[in-house]
């Protein structure tokens, strides 16, 4: 499929831009962002209304630490997931070595576990207790803590490592994605004009991902912002922790609301930072082809050197954690298989797949509706709907329950006027609540990567479909959709994991007896006792795999079918 | 798109209207605390009564959840394991004051709100943990001592923000007012082995490891610990002390249950407010989870009988909740966490 499309475009009527189908795009692309904003909407109004000014005292006590950790706590993971990432990504598309088709997809197994999962796994494994302290006390004959040294798990590094494990497959995926994509060609270029492997690399290969890359960073430092479950555990005070204080502890929603923006206008400020930065690039994909991808053949040192580093980020994020939650929940495996068990895992598959769907469809149009109006306007649209990924899933939630809950009480106050009836809750704590919730938070993962996947499709595809007489859905429909197949499928199983391990907006959103997978294991690990939570924890990484598997086949399938 | 949209969004309601449904023979109750802790007592309850109870679980979020749901909110319970979250309730006027003649006689006064806007259920004390080989009995028996610098680098606590620890600490500042509080609070701090971290069983754990000698922790953590295989050793290299027992007496917080503005199930709620203050459902609190019962004709249970005796500090609860947030602010001052 040769997409730099030789045919000259025919001029395109100013007219047919201007056409009613062009308006209606933009129009559902306004509304929809409009309802897709409406909880961080509600979160930013709370804002303006505090109980009291929480900033002298913050500012006075706690803010200089909260701001410190939160700092070196974005910066420890982007390191981390840069490094492990683009690297194992590199080493996967461009070397051979043994293992490197398993590779390929396992890197990206480490995705499936939650971060609060892997924090309870690693803690119950290294602290002083843990079978690994316990045989070094055996081995040299040490009697207490007092006796040795070792690393403290919870603390700022144990955090930035278990964050650092279970995100860098938002890099590498993408990554890997924009490193199959370059045409070899510029490759074998830049090494004529006498670049190093090396220099390449740096020079030609990484300044062209660059795009991608930095989708994949963006998505990591807004996981980190808003994670609660790690940081609280490890008791790392970050924004986040000083967020829940505000609200928990002083009962000063809107303060932490406040604290909330800050985080938002945080995430702002980097995704525009970025963006400015390379505002004079645009890319088309100009593929040629005609060279297929030449790997290195790689001395045998070597390879055992790739093996080794892939197999590293794969064993800490993914082997240890899924044997230690494998081994507990056989031993526990009695009191976890019940019926309860069952009726979570189908709670968990409908609102995940559910949201999966929604957050494609929405992404899909708002993505489109960009690409057919590309103004001013259009972009702040798209920024705005990827907004409640920057928000703790619990301050999200109350952001949902806000305009549910009176839209419900607004609709049951006009019923009963005009017609008697109540019509009560309809939408607030149902399962619609959580898949709207879902839907706002993750609309960003879907939106972003499909905004990036259209902005690579030359111009001239629609300009030869439309001037041919094809409306702009059709257009869609027949043109791009099956060059974007590929990204489809990627985001709409990006989403779909993510939302099997949601937890905070679930717990709050929730109906009554509504139990998912994440919040059954959340009862029991937040109460110590991780092991009964064995079976459904492994579940939630097990179902996070089977799409891990088709995501990474779709890619390379993608690659061998140009 | 959108009719495609409206299409999901009417599917997920309709999938899930049995679940929101109000049958009658109901009870919702919105629980702070592990559906797990509560199943017990609501298993006994169903089982007497025939009224199902449904349960939302939630760290945090409950009571905006409930307010925003207003009049038509489906919750008739709120339970809740600390008083400032009780008192937080009546603030926002979510509660509705309920007496009866069973939960009167049941509940003594010091464990309810004056106007019955929410009930105690139990009470849980909060106990100094001593290294039996490193601490003499006697050698610490108050709060205040815990500030003494004799006891550098040899104290764990959870954090500082923990609702039981705001909970004590508010108890100091109103037995001592704030700048003394402070100064204690201080004291305390500079007396800690570690960055406070983990939860109240963590710490005895700690106590065994060598990483410190006294540690702060609910009564009933420590019941658990004996139960459990992996921490009963841990449990059983320490020495609890009933602080404070021969002056004003113990701190104590509640768990507890108020009843909803909006309760649609009105009825079944005050059923099962009754129920659970009746002796059988606490001597499942009891026995089960090691909480004090909060009906006086309910005796602990032998295993927390033999920790020794009770003598709670009389300080009203309210009090305590009062003090909250200048507690929540020292915290912060004396940088306590970190």
């Amino acid at each position: 499929m040769n997409q730099a499309a030789d045919a000259q475009p025919a001029p395109v009527e100013q007219q047919a831009l201007k056409s009613g189908t062009s308006r209606r795009w933009l129009l559902a692309a306004t509304l929809t962002t409009l309802l897709v904003a409406l909880p961080v909407g509600a979160v930013l109004v709370l804002a303006l209304f505090p109980d009291d000014n929480i900033w002298p005292h913050l500012v006075q006590t706690t803010l200089p630490i909260y701001l410190t950790n939160t700092i070196k706590l974005m910066l420890g993971v982007s390191v981390l997931t840069l490094v492990i990432g683009v690297g194992t990504a590199w080493l996967v598309t461009m070397c051979q070595f043994p293992g490197r088709r398993f590779f390929e997809w396992a890197l990206l197994l480490p995705f499936a576990v939650p971060a609060y999962v892997i924090a309870y796994v690693y803690t119950a494994l290294l602290d002083y207790a843990g079978p690994v302290q316990a045989a070094l006390r055996d081995a040299f004959g040490w009697q207490n803590a007092g006796d040795y040294w070792f690393p403290a798990i919870r603390s700022l590094p144990g955090a930035i490592l278990m964050i650092g494990l279970v995100l860098y497959p938002y890099i590498y995926l993408l990554a890997r994605a924009a490193f199959l994509e370059q045409s070899p060609s510029l490759f074998a270029v830049s090494r004529s004009l006498g670049q190093s492997a090396l220099g390449t690399f740096f020079r030609v290969v990484l300044p062209i991902a660059r795009p991608a890359i930095a989708v994949g960073l963006s998505l990591v430092l807004m996981e980190t912002l808003n994670d609660f479950g790690t940081v609280d555990f490890f008791a790392v005070n970050t924004l986040t922790a000083g967020l829940f204080d505000t609200w928990m502890n002083l009962g000063n929603l809107g303060g932490a609301a406040q604290i909330a923006s800050i985080m938002l206008a945080f995430v702002l400020i980097l995704v525009t930072l970025e963006r400015y930065s390379r505002r004079r690039q645009q890319q088309y994909a100009a593929r040629d082809m005609r060279d297929p991808l030449q790997r290195f053949a790689l001395s045998r040192p070597r390879q055992a050197a790739c093996l080794v580093a892939c197999s590293f980020p794969l064993l800490l994020g993914f082997v240890v954690p899924a044997a230690v939650l494998g081994y507990y929940a056989v031993e526990y495996f009695a009191e976890s298989w019940t019926d309860d068990f069952l009726e979570n895992a189908v709670n968990s598959l409908f609102l995940s797949g559910t949201a999966a769907l929604s957050t494609l469809l929405i992404g899909l149009l708002l993505a489109y509706s960009r690409r057919l109006h590309d103004t001013a306007g259009m972009r702040v649209l798209m920024r705005l709907s990827s907004l409640g990924y920057a928000m703790p899933g619990a301050v999200l939630a109350v952001g949902v329950i806000v305009p549910l809950a009176a839209f419900d009480n607004w609709l049951d106050l006009r019923m009963e006027r005009w017609l008697g009836w109540n019509t009560g809750l309809l939408l607030s704590g149902t399962a619609f609540a959580i898949v709207f919730a879902y839907t706002v938070r993750f609309l960003a993962v879907s939106a972003g990567s499909l905004e990036s996947a259209l902005q690579k499709i030359t111009p001239s595809m629609d300009m030869a479909a439309r001037s041919l007489g094809m409306p702009a859905g059709k257009t869609l429909l027949r043109v791009h959709l099956p060059m974007l197949k590929g990204t489809l499928l990627t985001a709409a199983l990006v989403v779909f994991v993510d939302c099997m391990k949601e937890l905070p907006a679930t717990l709050i959103l929730r109906p009554f007896n509504f139990e998912t997978l994440a919040t059954y294991v959340y009862q029991y690990a937040s109460d110590e006792m991780l092991r009964q939570s064995g079976l459904p924890a492994l579940v939630i990484v097990v179902a996070g795999i089977i799409p891990v598997v088709l995501m990474s086949r779709s890619i390379a399938a993608s690659r061998e079918f140009h | 798109m959108r009719s495609r949209l409206t299409a999901i969004a009417i599917l997920a309601i309709l999938l899930n209207l049995p679940l929101a449904a109000m049958a009658a023979g109901e009870v919702n109750i919105y629980s702070y605390r592990q559906p797990y802790l509560l199943e017990p007592l609501l298993d006994a309850f169903t089982r007497k009564t025939g009224i199902e109870a449904n349960v939302v679980f939630a760290r945090n979020g409950l009571a905006e959840r409930l307010q925003r749901e207003g009049r038509n909110s489906p919750a008739d319970l709120v339970m809740t394991v600390d008083i400032a979250r009780l008192n937080e309730l009546v603030e926002r006027d979510l509660t509705e004051a309920v007496t009866t003649a069973t939960l009167e006689q049941d509940i003594p006064a010091s464990l309810r709100h004056p106007e019955g806007k929410w009930y105690g259920l139990t009470s849980r004390a909060r106990l100094i943990f001593a290294a039996k080989d490193r601490v003499e009995p006697g050698e610490i028996t108050t709060y205040e001592e815990l500030a003494d610098p004799k006891w550098k680098g040899r104290i764990c606590t959870r954090s500082g923000k923990h609702p039981y620890n705001v909970a004590l600490f508010a108890s100091m500042i109103a037995h001592h007012g704030e700048a003394k509080a402070q100064q204690w609070l201080q004291g305390l701090k500079d007396n800690l082995a570690r960055r406070p971290q983990g939860g109240d069983r963590d710490q005895i754990v700690a106590i065994a490891e060598g990483v410190c000698d006294i540690a702060l922790g609910n009564s009933y953590y420590y019941g658990k610990m004996l139960e459990d295989e992996n921490q009963r050793a841990a449990a059983e290299s320490v020495n609890l002390i009933f602080p404070n027992a021969g002056g004003r007496g113990t701190h104590i917080n509640i768990s507890g249950m108020a009843l909803t503005h909006s309760a649609p199930n009105r009825d079944n709620a005050i059923k099962l407010m009754e129920y659970l203050t009746t002796p059988e459902a606490q001597t499942i609190y009891a026995t089960v989870n090691y909480e004090y019962p909060a009906n006086p004709e309910v005796p602990p249970s032998d295993v927390v009988a033999g920790w020794g005796t009770l003598h709670p500090d009389d300080l009203p609860l309210n009090t305590i909740a009062e003090n909250r947030e200048a507690a929540v602010k020292m915290v912060d001052r004396v940088n306590y966490d970190n």
